[in-house]
C-alpha cells in the first residue's frame, strides 16, 4: 500500500487545479458569449425573443446544475455524440453560466434611466444608435462588478462536474481521499484551494462595486 | 441511432420519487429554518455585535461564500470523523445546508439591517429599551422585510444545490433519479423527470416563502 | 430642586466643540424653548440630556442621579425622560397602537393587556384613539408625530424632550402637534423643547434659552427674550423673525 505524505496530497491537488481553472475560463468565456447573444436578442424590439430569454433563465436558475450536468451526459450521448465528461462539463456549465450573465446583464440594461433614454431620442437617435452610444456603454460599467462576482459561482461550479466524473480538484479529493484515508487533511486542502481561486475574485467584485458606488 | 424516449416505466417508480422528494422538502425546511436563524445571528454579530464576534463570524462567511457547497458537504461528513465527530447521512447533509445557508443569509440580512434608518435605533434607546431588545422588536423585521426576495432566492438556490447530497447516500429526489436510471439503463429520461420536479419545487417554494414573506410582514406600503 | 441638572456640558464632533460649556437648570414642571441658529448645539444638547450623545466633560443630573456610562445606566435614565423626534421614527411594521404598546411590554415587562389599555389611554389623549390599528404609513405627518408623543408618554416619564417636532411637517398639519403640546404643559408636564415656532415658544414657555455657538447666550421669561433681547446676536436673530 501507498502511503501519501501531506505533500504528496497537496502536490496532486494542485495538480488537478489546472482542470478546475480550465473548466471555469471555458464556462465562463463560452457562457459569456452565449450570455451576450441572449442579451441582444432579450433587448431588442421584437417582444418574443424576450419572453424566451426569461424562459431559458427561468428553467435553467430553476433547476439544479447538477440534474442540468446529467442531462448533458447522458442527452448528448443520445445524439449520437461520444461523450466524455469534458465535453459535457463544459456544454452543461456553458449552458448554466450563460442564463445567469444574460440576466446580471439586461438588470444592467434595465438599469439605465428613463432620462438617458428620452434624452438620445431628442438627439434624434434612433434604437440601435441609442443602445450602442447610450445606454450599453454605461451598462457596462455596472455590468463589471456582478460579472467577477458570478466567477466565483462558476469556479465553485465545476465541482459538480466531479460528479459525472470528470477529473478537476474535487474529483482529485475524493480520490485521494480514498486512497489516502485522510479525508480531514484531503478536503481542508481541497477546500483552501477553492478559497485560494474565489476569494481574490470575490475581494476583487467587492472593491469594483464600491468604486463604482463612489463614482456614483 | 435512433432512440425513442420512453417515460411510460417511470410510473413504477413513483413511490421512488415520492420519498425523493420529502426528503428533498425536509432538508429545505429544517435546513431554511436554522439558516435563517443562523443568518440572523450572523447578521447581528457583524453589524452590530462585538468585534471579537464580528471577526470569527466574517472567517465564517468568507469561507463558506468561497467554497463549494459539495465540498463543505464532504468536509463535515467525511472529514470531521477524524475529529470525532460523525454524523449520519441525513444529519450531516442537513448541517450541511444550514452553515451553507447561514453564511449566505448573513450577508443578505445583514445588509437589510444596515439599511435601518438612524432615528429606529435611536427611537428605541429613547424609550429605554437595550441594543438587544431594540434590535428584535425595531431592527429586525422591517430588515428582512427590505431583503426578503433576496433571502427566499437564496433559499431557493440552496434547495437546488441541495441535489448533491445523493452523493452522500442521502435518499434525496436526485437519489430517487440515480436509482430509477441505475435499474433502467434509461437515465434521460429519469434525470429528465426529477429535472422538471425539481423545477416545480422551486417555483413552489418561491411562491412559499413570499406568501410568508406577506404573512410575517402586514404593514401595508400605501400611504393615506 | 431642579428635575434636570447640566454643568460644564461639553461635546466635539471631530475638531468641531459643539457645545462649549452648558450650564442648566429646569424645574419641574417647568416649560422651556431652546432657540438659536442651526449649528448653535440646541439638538447636541437635547440629545445628551436623553444620552444619544455622550459628554466629552460635565454633568447631567435629572431627578437628583447623575448620567452615566454604560447601557444599564442609560436605560434608568430614558426611563425619566422620552424624547420626540423630527422625524417621527414611529416603527414602520407595528400599528399605532403597537407602538404604544412596545416599550411598555419589552421594557417595563406589563402583560399584554395592562400595555393595550395604557396604549389606548395614551392614543386618545393625543386625539388618535380610532387610529389604534393603523400602521404609521397610513397616518399623516402629524398623526404620525402625536403617536409618537403617545409613544413617549406612555413610559410615564418625568420629562420630555421635543427635538423639532414639527420640522418636517407640512404647515398645515403644525398646529395639531403643538395643540397636544401645549395640552402637556398646561397638565404640568416637563417639556424641554428645541424650536423653530417663535409664537408657540413665546405663548407656552416659562423660560428661553438662546444658544449660540455651543454656549447658553441668553436666558429669560419669553417676554424678555423676545421684546428685549440684550446681545446683539439675539437681536440679530430676533429680527431675523424666526
Amino acid at each position: 500500500m501507498t502511503q501519501f505524505t501531506f505533500v504528496d496530497i497537496l502536490t496532486n491537488l494542485l495538480w488537478a487545479s489546472r482542470w478546475t481553472l480550465l473548466l471555469s475560463l471555458a464556462a465562463f468565456a463560452g457562457g459569456g458569449l452565449l450570455a451576450l447573444g441572449l442579451l441582444f436578442a432579450a433587448i431588442g424590439r421584437a417582444r418574443w425573443p424576450g419572453r424566451l430569454v426569461r424562459l431559458y433563465v427561468e428553467i435553467f436558475q430553476g433547476t439544479p446544475l447538477l440534474m442540468q450536468l446529467f442531462l448533458a451526459f447522458f442527452g448528448l450521448g443520445l445524439l449520437g455524440i461520444d461523450v466524455s465528461p469534458w465535453l459535457a462539463a463544459c456544454a452543461a456549465l456553458i449552458l448554466w453560466s450563460a442564463a445567469f450573465l444574460v440576466e446580471i446583464w439586461r438588470g444592467c440594461v434595465m438599469a439605465i434611466g428613463r432620462g438617458q433614454w428620452e434624452a438620445s431620442a431628442a438627439l434624434g437617435m434612433g434604437y440601435a444608435a441609442q443602445m450602442r452610444h447610450v445606454v450599453l456603454p454605461q451598462a457596462l460599467r455596472l455590468a463589471v462588478p456582478p460579472t467577477v462576482g458570478f466567477s466565483v459561482q462558476v469556479v465553485k461550479g465545476t465541482a459538480l462536474t466531479s460528479i459525472i466524473g470528470f477529473l478537476e480538484l474535487t474529483k482529485a479529493g475524493t480520490v485521494l481521499s480514498n486512497a489516502s484515508f485522510q479525508p480531514f487533511t484531503v478536503f481542508g486542502l481541497v477546500a483552501l484551494i477553492y478559497f485560494a481561486l474565489c476569494f481574490p475574485l470575490s475581494v476583487g467584485a467587492r472593491r469594483l462595486e464600491r468604486k463604482l458606488n463612489v463614482a456614483h | 441511432m435512433t432512440y425513442s424516449f420512453d417515460f411510460g416505466w417511470l410510473a413504477s417508480y413513483w413511490p421512488v420519487f415520492a420519498a425523493g422528494v420529502a426528503m428533498t422538502l425536509q432538508l429545505i425546511f429544517i435546513g431554511g429554518l436554522l439558516g435563517i436563524a443562523l443568518g440572523i445571528a450572523c447578521a447581528w454579530a457583524r453589524s452590530l455585535g462585538p468585534r471579537w464576534l464580528g471577526t470569527p463570524v466574517a472567517v465564517y462567511v468568507e469561507l463558506i461564500r468561497n467554497t463549494p457547497f459539495l465540498i463543505q458537504l464532504f468536509f463535515i461528513f467525511f472529514g470531521l470523523p477524524a475529529l470525532g465527530l460523525r454524523l449520519g447521512e441525513v444529519q450531516a447533509a442537513t448541517l450541511a445546508m444550514v452553515i451553507n445557508l447561514g453564511a449566505y443569509a448573513a450577508e443578505i440580512i445583514r445588509a437589510g439591517i444596515e439599511a435601518t434608518p438612524k432615528g429606529q435605533f435611536e427611537a428605541g434607546a429613547s424609550l429605554a429599551m437595550s441594543r438587544i431588545q431594540t434590535f428584535r422588536h425595531v431592527v429586525l423585521v422591517p430588515a428582512l422585510e427590505r431583503i426578503w426576495p433576496a433571502l427566499a432566492s437564496q433559499v431557493v438556490i440552496v434547495m437546488l444545490g441541495s441535489a448533491v447530497v445523493s452523493q452522500i447516500a442521502v435518499e434525496d429526489l436526485t437519489f430517487a433519479a440515480n436509482f430509477a436510471q441505475s435499474r433502467s439503463f434509461r437515465a434521460f429520461e429519469a434525470y429528465a423527470v426529477s429535472t422538471v420536479i425539481y423545477l416545480g419545487l422551486a417555483i413552489a417554494l418561491r411562491a412559499a416563502l413570499m406568501r410568508l414573506g406577506g404573512l410575517i410582514f402586514p404593514a401595508p406600503e400605501t400611504a393615506r | 430642586m431642579s428635575l434636570i441638572e447640566i454643568a460644564g456640558l461639553r461635546k466635539s464632533f471631530g475638531s468641531t466643540e459643539v457645545l462649549r460649556g452648558i450650564d442648566l437648570s429646569v424645574a419641574s414642571g417647568e416649560v422651556v424653548a431652546i432657540i438659536g441658529r442651526s449649528g448653535s448645539g440646541k439638538s447636541t444638547l437635547l440629545r445628551c440630556i436623553n444620552g444619544l450623545e455622550s459628554p466629552d466633560a460635565g454633568a447631567i443630573t435629572v431627578a437628583g442621579e447623575a448620567l452615566g456610562t454604560g447601557e444599564a445606566r442609560l436605560r434608568a435614565l430614558r426611563l425619566k425622560v422620552g424624547m420626540i423626534f423630527q422625524q417621527f421614527n414611529l416603527f414602520p411594521h407595528k400599528t399605532a397602537g403597537q407602538n404604544v404598546m412596545l416599550a411598555r411590554q419589552v421594557v417595563r415587562g406589563h402583560p399584554r393587556a395592562e400595555a393595550e389599555a395604557l396604549a389606548r389611554r395614551m392614543l386618545n389623549r393625543v386625539g388618535l384613539g380610532a387610529k389604534f390599528d393603523a400602521y404609521p404609513a397610513q397616518l399623516s405627518g402629524g398623526q404620525q408625530q402625536r403617536v409618537a408623543i403617545a409613544r413617549a408618554l406612555a413610559m410615564e416619564p418625568l420629562a420630555l424632550l421635543c427635538d423639532e417636532v414639527t420640522s418636517a411637517l407640512d404647515p398645515e398639519l403644525v398646529g395639531e402637534v403643538l395643540g397636544v403640546v401645549r395640552e402637556l404643559a398646561a397638565e404640568g408636564m416637563t417639556l424641554i423643547m428645541v424650536t423653530h415656532e417663535m409664537a408657540f415658544a413665546r405663548e407656552v414657555c416659562d423660560r428661553v434659552v438662546f444658544m449660540h455657538e455651543g454656549r447658553v447666550h441668553e436666558v429669560g421669561p419669553p417676554a424678555e427674550i423676545f421684546a428685549e433681547p440684550r446681545t446683539p446676536e439675539l437681536r440679530a436673530f430676533v429680527a431675523r423673525g424666526h
